[in-house]
C-alpha cells in the first residue's frame, strides 16, 4: 500500500541499522510517548535492533491508560440512566472503572454503543431524540479536533440532545512535566500524528529550556529508525533541537483549520494524568459558548466514590520508571483478556503492546 | 483510537469524501483540511481526513538516508587520517 509499504523496505531499515550502529557512541535512552508509537516499535522488533546503548522508554501517550477512573465512573453513571445512550470509541469499553466497565453495565442492559467516529454518534442522535446521546471524547491534539468537529456540526444541525463527555488532554504538558519529576532521558521520539495537528512548535521549550532532542515520527519502521538517527545524530553533535522526520504528514504549522475549531470548542483546563497527577493546563474542557453539549454541565448525575486498583504500577510505567514485565500482575492476575488496569486494555498501552509481541 | 491512516480519496461529496484504504471503502469528513481532489492522499483519523499527504515530502523523507550515508564516510575518512572520531 502506498505510503506504507516502502517504508517497510527491509534493504532500507539494514541500512539505516547500520548507520545508527556507525554513528551512535554515547549512552542514551530515548523515550516514545505516543501510544501508537509504543505499539509499532513492539510489533516490529525495533529495541533487538537497535545497539545497546540505546534504550527505549514508553512514555504517557496512551490517552485510555493516563485518563482518570472518575471519568470511566461518570460514564458508567450515565449509562446506568434510563434515558442515556453512551457512544464511544472501543477502546474504552473494557477499562475497569473504580467497580464496574461500560462492558459490564452494557451487559447489565445499559445501552452502550461502540463507533468508529464522532459522526457515527450524531446519526444515532438524530435517530434518537427521545434520548440524550452521551459520546465519551477521550485522546489528545489528533482526536480532540474531531470532537470539536463534532460539537459544530451538532450546533449547526440544531441537535439538542447531543453530548460530549471530554477527557481530551494535550501532550506537550506531559512531556515537560516528566522532565521536571527528573526521569532520566535525553531526548524524545515525538507523536507524529499529534504533531499533524499541532506542528512542531509545541515543543521548543523542550528542546530550549530543557535541553533535550525531540524529532516527531512516524508509525513505520522506517519512520522510527529515521527518527532514532536523526536523534542520535543530535546527541553525538551535542546539539539538541526540534526536528520533523515525519515530513509527509507533519508541517512545522500543523492543520491551522483543526486548531481553529479546537479553538473555538475547547478551553485548557487543569487535568489529573495517571502517575503525573494533576497538570495546569493540560486538559480540554468545553468552553462556555458551547456549555449545552458538555455532559457534565448538563446531565447532573452521582459518581460512585473512587476506587484505584491495588498493585497495578500502571503510573509508574506511564512515567518511564518501570517496565511492564516489572508488574508482579503482568500475564498472571493481569491479561488482556482480563485486565486489571488501563495499560493492558487499550492497543496503545505499553502492558498490552508488551503482552502481545514481546512476552 | 490514535492510530491513523493513509487513505485514497475516491469519490468527494461536499465536505465529505469515499476513501479506500488498500481496497477497503470508508466515509471521511473532510472539514479539517482543504484543496482535495479526487486521487490524492490523506491521513484519516476517527473518520475525519486531517491532512493531506504530499508525495514530494514523502520522497525526500526516502532519500535523506543518502544524506547520512554521505556524512558516515566523511566521518570514515576523517577518522582514518587522525586516528579519532571527532563527533
Ligand atoms: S500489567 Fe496490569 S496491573 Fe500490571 S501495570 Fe500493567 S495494567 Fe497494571
Amino acid at each position: 500500500m502506498k505510503y506504507i509499504d516502502e517504508y517497510r523496505d527491509k534493504e532500507l531499515v539494514k541500512k539505516l541499522v547500520d548507520q545508527i550502529k556507525k554513528r551512535s557512541t554515547k549512552q542514551i535512552s530515548l523515550m516514545e510517548v505516543c501510544g501508537g508509537h509504543t505499539m509499532a516499535i513492539q510489533k516490529f522488533g525495533i529495541p533487538s535492533l537497535l545497539p545497546e546503548n540505546i534504550r527505549l522508554i514508553s512514555g504517557p501517550g496512551c490517552p485510555v491508560c493516563v485518563s482518570s477512573n472518575s471519568f470511566i465512573d461518570q460514564a458508567i453513571a450515565y449509562s446506568r440512566l434510563d434515558d442515556v445512550i453512551i457512544t464511544t470509541y472501543g477502546d474504552l469499553i473494557r477499562v475497569p472503572g473504580s467497580t464496574s466497565s461500560l462492558d459490564k453495565e452494557k451487559a447489565k442492559g445499559a445501552d452502550v454503543r461502540i463507533v468508529y467516529s464522532i459522526l457515527d454518534a450524531l446519526t444515532i442522535a438524530k435517530k434518537n431524540l427521545g434520548k440524550k446521546v452521551v459520546f465519551l471524547g477521550i485522546g489528545f491534539e489528533t482526536t480532540a479536533p474531531s470532537s470539536a468537529a463534532g460539537i459544530l456540526k451538532a450546533q449547526m444541525a440544531g441537535l439538542r440532545n447531543f453530548y460530549l463527555l471530554s477527557s481530551h488532554k494535550i501532550m506537550s504538558p506531559a512531556m515537560e512535566a516528566l522532565i521536571d519529576e527528573g526521569v532520566k532521558i535525553d531526548g524524545y521520539i515525538a507523536p507524529g500524528h499529534v504533531s499533524t495537528i499541532t506542528g512542531s512548535g509545541i515543543y521548543k521549550n523542550i528542546a530550549e529550556k530543557f535541553g533535550l532532542g525531540v524529532v516527531i515520527s512516524g508509525f513505520e519502521p522506517v519512520d522510527l529508525l529515521k527518527s532514532i538517527l536523526m536523534l542520535v545524530n543530535q546527541m553525538e553533535n551535542n546539539n539538541p533541537k526540534v526536528e520533523i522526520a515525519y515530513t509527509r504528514a507533519v508541517k512545522p504549522e500543523g492543520n491551522l483549520k483543526a486548531q481553529q475549531m479546537m479553538k473555538e470548542v475547547f478551553e485548557l483546563a487543569d487535568d489529573w494524568w495517571r502517575g503525573l497527577g494533576v497538570l495546569p493546563k493540560s486538559g480540554l474542557k468545553i468552553n462556555k459558548k458551547y456549555k449545552m453539549f458538555a455532559a457534565e454541565e448538563m446531565i447532573p448525575v452521582e459518581v460512585e466514590p473512587i476506587r484505584e486498583d491495588k498493585g497495578c504500577i500502571c503510573g509508574e510505567i506511564l512515567k518511564g520508571l518501570k517496565n511492564p514485565k516489572d508488574c508482579k500482575l503482568f500475564d498472571k492476575a493481569c491479561t488482556p483478556a482480563n485486565p486489571v488496569g488501563a495499560c493492558m486494555v487499550s492497543h496503545e498501552g505499553a502492558c498490552n503492546a508488551y503482552y502481545r509481541y514481546n512476552k | 483510537m490514535c492510530l491513523s491512516i493513509p487513505a485514497k480519496v475516491e469519490k468527494i461529496d461536499g465536505d465529505m469524501a469515499v476513501v479506500s484504504v488498500g481496497g477497503a471503502k470508508y466515509n471521511a469528513s473532510l472539514q479539517m483540511i482543504d484543496d482535495i481532489k479526487l486521487g490524492d492522499y490523506i491521513l484519516m483519523h476517527t473518520g475525519f481526513a486531517i491532512q493531506k499527504l504530499s508525495p514530494e515530502d514523502a520522497e525526500e523523507s526516502l532519500k535523506i538516508f543518502e544524506e547520512f550515508e554521505e556524512l558516515n564516510r566523511q566521518l570514515d575518512k576523517e577518522e582514518k587520517k587522525t586516528g579519532e572520531r571527532i563527533v
